[in-house]
């Protein structure tokens, strides 16, 4: 192989990979700017800059894959690009978007250059993490994504929770990618190929191995962690309350986003446990008897701790981040609920419940920036009487707390019952999942429990008067503006799902190139 | 045409607040034109009502991939309900004329109540069903919550939590059903269709039954509507009486025994006697109660218990006394909270019957004491009123259906009979301490609103009593649609 070739091949990849080098070069590009040009101006307006010009790249990458249609697998999987993966990676450069936006009012940090680039990069590592059908691969990406997660966390200096939440989330993610690490040299050494179609060839009809189930409970423990289900969850709740409320809401959207994805893949993928016809066949015909040795069970008692702990755990809490924490503990459960039915229904409905669960949750995010910088806290206390003083936001809070409750016409009641539809049919005719969905039904009435208590304090309560504080809310426009086009995105998608189902199912539909 | 009550509702709601903070006079004005908008629709489409007919009113692809229409129509019985929901909404208004604080957010929340109750009686998609039904929770919680009185938030949570509970046991029953059937359609009348397998109608048609009884205020499962009638402020007890519970009977009819006729013909022994348990235990608790408004918070337990038997019956007598008890017992329990919460209540500030017993209120304000007593002659069930033609025909539905059971009914309407007289003779007609009636302050005079609203209610009350005929003569023929095979089936 010439040179010259071998250029032509990089070109290739590069183009192929282009969504991904826009964003890197954009990352860059923020970087020198802030550090040559932005220096003298005042923060304010170096991270209005700065984050148009963030923004600005994510979009260029939107574009790009809006207009491109290509199927194509680079190097045995190691970069697959169809309209699946581009629909994913679509969604993430939008909430990366809405995370940058969120992130210009915010004060807590002088390096702004180095905070929009960390955010670009964890984004980059997310977008190769969907675009991976290699464990190598995916292994990498991940890390690209945590470490640049852990040093978003830990970005306001000044604040030693920030701190404490950044070594949590390191400790354990670390441990959690030591876990999937471990789990997938088993897999290696089982199937003798990274690639997971191939793996799952390789292990079809071998029976439950030991080693096996090593491997799977060992890759499971680690997207475990990576996905904030029980008993893998302690580190979520310190993240969410201490992490620059951004960060939070990055880590609560787009991480889950691509994690979830991932997790999905390489379960329904890699360990499907029967033979595959063609290279991708995520959405296949799954009959639900036929295949699946070994993880279904697992997954399925985690969703159901999951449920159970993340949804009883926040009826108690004080702090709405806490708060906030626990019901993602408990939404992770539901998601997984989604990846074990695996049928034609639930990757689109998985897909369907972690781009709506991320916007809505960077919005919930949003409105706990605001009312933070106004009282100077997040406790339930601090939202007393929010209605009075800035209804709009209260408005936004509170479409955003019923949609994650799951009522309806809002988004987050279609995703929870486009979930539970495909967990109840992959179990027919005998319904085996159906204990699954009772208990994942019930225990969203009780989460109905603690977002009233949250829109309680706000629309019912009355401010508390002796703080004197916050009687000024910092309410600027580009916020609110961001806030109520989240709040309109999340009743859209929840009175016309089929905007985002039949472009997810779509993109299913297309198939292998 | 009739979809735009569902559609003027929230017009309204959105109307309400774009207007200007601290405006409550306009706020009240602009809901009552958006209630009486809708009423007029409901009243329109009456006239033009064909009986025995299922009237088409909408019906779009929503979400494809799940066979999910955006399917509205209306038969007798869903009509009947929308004139219900009509009369309630605008005596309501009238009824809260006092609301002063925070009166657009009320309102706001109030047709947002509304429009989802219209919904849930005009959607032939279960899917769309669900979502209105879920819509009107939210509402609830916050009228409750923000404008209620004794125990509020207690009350609100309680109801919101009860409400939810149940919807999720009505979801589970759904998608069951709709994984079953194989139909990849929510629509009623398909999934009438479809036989489920006996197995599955014998854990379904509870699950489903149940989840909409608790709304209907079934016993045991009751608990939630005294503390939440209490606790609302008077246009929400009204609303809440009046039409919500109405949402769970309905839910029962239209989805639970529509779609699982076997499951209902195997249960139905047992709910019938819930349903009597809740005559006789809701009438019984109204007999000591010490409160005002959990008298009439228990009556209607017990009068819900009278449509919930009706069902049981399950013959064409028995169901459409059901239907139209839904809509007799709306307008008279609306009326009964509005005497309690708006002119005894915001006048006296007590509820207390030992209390009111000692301010000879029959002389202090004689129109409430007329209302009262038109109204407790009503809710007795005299002739002439709308209440003696439905349980009347319920209870001979039953004598056809359970002979011993309506024995027990009879004994029901006898303690109805002596808490309601116990109630009026204490809170309007008790001893009058002179000294102690003078001690009070003048009391507000009625007002017209107040007026005004009486009237509409007791017209609309005399005018189904003496002739039922308006209301069954659209009621009865729906029992002949291909909706009601099972009933032709069972019976």
């Amino acid at each position: 192989m010439n040179s010259l070739e071998l250029l032509k091949h990089f070109l290739d990849l590069l183009k192929l990979a282009v969504p991904e080098t826009v964003v890197v070069l954009t990352a860059l590009f923020v970087l020198a700017a802030d550090l040559v040009a932005l220096r003298g101006l005042e923060r304010r307006f170096r991270f209005i800059i700065g984050g148009m010009i963030a923004c600005l790249g994510c979009v260029g990458g939107i574009v790009w894959m809006l207009i491109s249609h290509t199927h194509e697998n680079a190097f045995a999987g190691m970069l697959v690009v169809d309209p699946l993966t581009q629909l994913v990676k679509i969604a993430l450069l939008a909430l990366t978007i809405f995370t940058i936006l969120l992130s210009m009012e915010s004060d807590f940090t002088t390096h702004v250059g180095e905070y929009l680039a960390l955010i670009l990069l964890a984004a980059v590592g997310m977008m190769f993490l969907v675009s991976a059908e290699d464990i190598l691969m995916i292994f990498i990406s991940l890390e690209l994504t945590s470490l640049s997660l852990y040093i978003l966390a830990a970005f306001n200096k000044r604040d030693i929770k920030s701190a404490e939440a950044s070594l949590k989330y390191f400790l354990f993610g670390g441990m959690s990618a030591a876990f999937t690490l471990f789990g997938l040299s088993f897999v290696y050494g089982l199937s003798g190929t990274t690639n997971l179609p191939e793996i799952a060839a390789a292990l079809a009809g071998k029976g439950l191995d030991p080693l096996l189930v090593i491997a799977i409970v060992m890759v499971v423990i680690g997207f475990g962690f990576k996905v904030a289900a029980v008993p893998f969850h302690l580190w979520a709740p310190d993240a969410y309350q201490g992490a620059p409320t951004p960060s939070a809401a990055f880590i609560a959207s787009g991480s889950k986003v691509a994690s979830f994805f991932i997790f999905a893949k390489v379960m329904a993928v890699g360990f499907t446990g029967k033979e595959i016809n063609g290279v991708y066949e995520l959405a296949g015909s799954g009959a639900w008897h036929a295949y699946a040795p070994g993880w279904v069970p697992v997954v399925a008692i985690l969703a159901a701790l999951s449920m159970i702990l993340g949804n009883l755990v926040a009826i108690v809490q004080t702090s709405v981040r806490r708060l906030i924490a626990y019901s993602a503990i408990a939404h992770a459960g539901y998601m997984l609920l989604a990846i074990v039915s695996h049928n034609e229904q639930s990757l689109a409905s998985l897909i369907y419940y972690a781009v709506t669960y991320g916007l809505t949750s960077i919005g919930a995010f949003g409105v706990v920036a605001v009312v933070e910088q106004g009282t100077g806290g997040e406790k339930l206390s601090d939202f007393a009487g929010l209605s009075r003083r800035a209804p709009v936001v209260s408005f936004c809070m509170l479409i955003f707390m019923l949609s994650l409750a799951g009522i309806p016409p809002l988004a987050g009641f279609f995703g929870k019952f486009y979930v539970f539809s495909a967990a109840i049919k992959s179990g027919a005719p005998n319904l085996g999942l159906l204990w699954l969905v009772i208990l994942a039904v019930a225990m969203s009435a009780v989460s109905l429990y603690y977002y009233l208590q949250v829109l309680k304090q706000i629309y019912v309560n009355d401010m508390d008067m002796s703080h004197g504080a916050g009687n000024s809310l910092n309410l600027t426009v580009l916020t609110q503006v961001i806030l109520v086009l989240l709040a309109a995105l999340v009743i859209l998608f929840g009175c016309a799902p089929n905007l985002l189902i039949g472009w997810i199912l779509a993109a299913i539909g297309s198939g292998p190139a | 045409m009739l979809a735009w009550t569902i559609y003027i509702s929230f017009i309204g709601v959105l109307v309400l607040m774009l207007l200007p903070k601290g405006n409550a006079a306009l706020a009240r004005s602009v809901a009552l034109v958006f209630a009486l908008l809708g009423l007029g629709i409901g009243i329109a489409a009456f006239t033009q009502f064909k009986a025995g007919e299922i009237l088409a009113v909408a019906d779009t692809s929503w979400v494809p991939s799940l066979g999910i229409h955006y399917h509205l129509a209306a038969d007798g019985i869903s009509l009947t309900l929308v004139l219900l929901t009509g009369l309630a909404a605008v005596a309501g208004i009238l009824f809260s004329w006092n609301i002063e604080h925070r009166a657009k957010e009320f309102f706001a929340f109030y047709l947002a109540l509304i429009g989802g109750v219209y919904g849930v009686f005009l959607s032939f998609d279960l899917f769309l069903l669900f979502v209105f039904y879920e819509i009107a929770i939210v509402p609830k919680y916050f009228i409750i919550a923000i404008w209620g009185s004794t125990r509020r938030e207690y009350g609100a949570m309680k109801l919101a939590l009860y409400s939810f509970i149940g919807s999720a046991m009505v979801l589970v029953g759904l998608i069951a059903a709709y994984v079953v059937s194989g139909a990849h359609s929510f629509d009623v009348t398909e999934l009438a269709k479809y036989p489920f397998p006996h197995n599955f109608q014998m854990w379904a048609f509870p699950l489903v039954f149940i989840g909409f009884a608790i709304l209907a205020g079934m016993w045991p499962f009751h608990t939630w509507a005294p503390t939440g009638h209490v606790a609302a402020p008077t246009a929400a007890s009204m609303l809440l009486a009046g039409v919500v519970m109405k949402l769970g009977a309905y839910g029962c009819l239209r989805v639970a025994m529509t779609l699982f006729p076997d499951g209902l013909a195997a249960w139905k022994n047992f709910f019938a006697i819930l349903a009597i348990i809740g005559i006789l235990y809701g009438a019984m608790v109204a007999l000591v109660q010490k409160d005002f408004k959990f008298v009439i918070g228990y009556s209607s337990v017990s009068h819900m218990g009278f449509v919930l038997l009706g069902l049981m019956t399950l013959n064409a007598i028995g169901l459409s006394g059901a239907v139209l008890q839904m809509f007799s017992h709306g307008i008279i329990a609306g009326l009964l909270f509005a005497v309690v919460g708006r002119m005894v209540y915001d006048r006296t500030h007590t509820r207390d019957l030992d209390i009111l017993q000692t301010m000879g209120l029959s002389k202090a304000m004689p129109f409430a004491a007329v209302t009262f007593v038109i109204a407790s002659m009503a809710s007795m069930g005299l002739p002439g009123f709308s209440g003696f033609a439905a349980e009347f025909q319920v209870i001979v539905g039953a004598w056809k259906a359970f002979p011993t059971l309506a024995v027990l009914t009879g004994v029901g309407i006898l303690i109805g009979v002596a808490y309601t007289l116990r109630v009026m003779q204490k809170a309007f007609f008790g001893e009058t301490d002179e000294k102690e009636a003078h001690a009070h302050e003048p009391m507000p005079p009625i007002s017209p609103q107040e007026k005004l609203g009486a009237v509409l209610l007791i017209g609309v009350s005399l005018l189904i009593g003496l002739f039922p005929r308006i209301l069954l003569d659209i009621i009865v023929p729906s029992f002949d649609s291909s909706l009601f095979d099972w009933l032709r089936r069972l019976s």
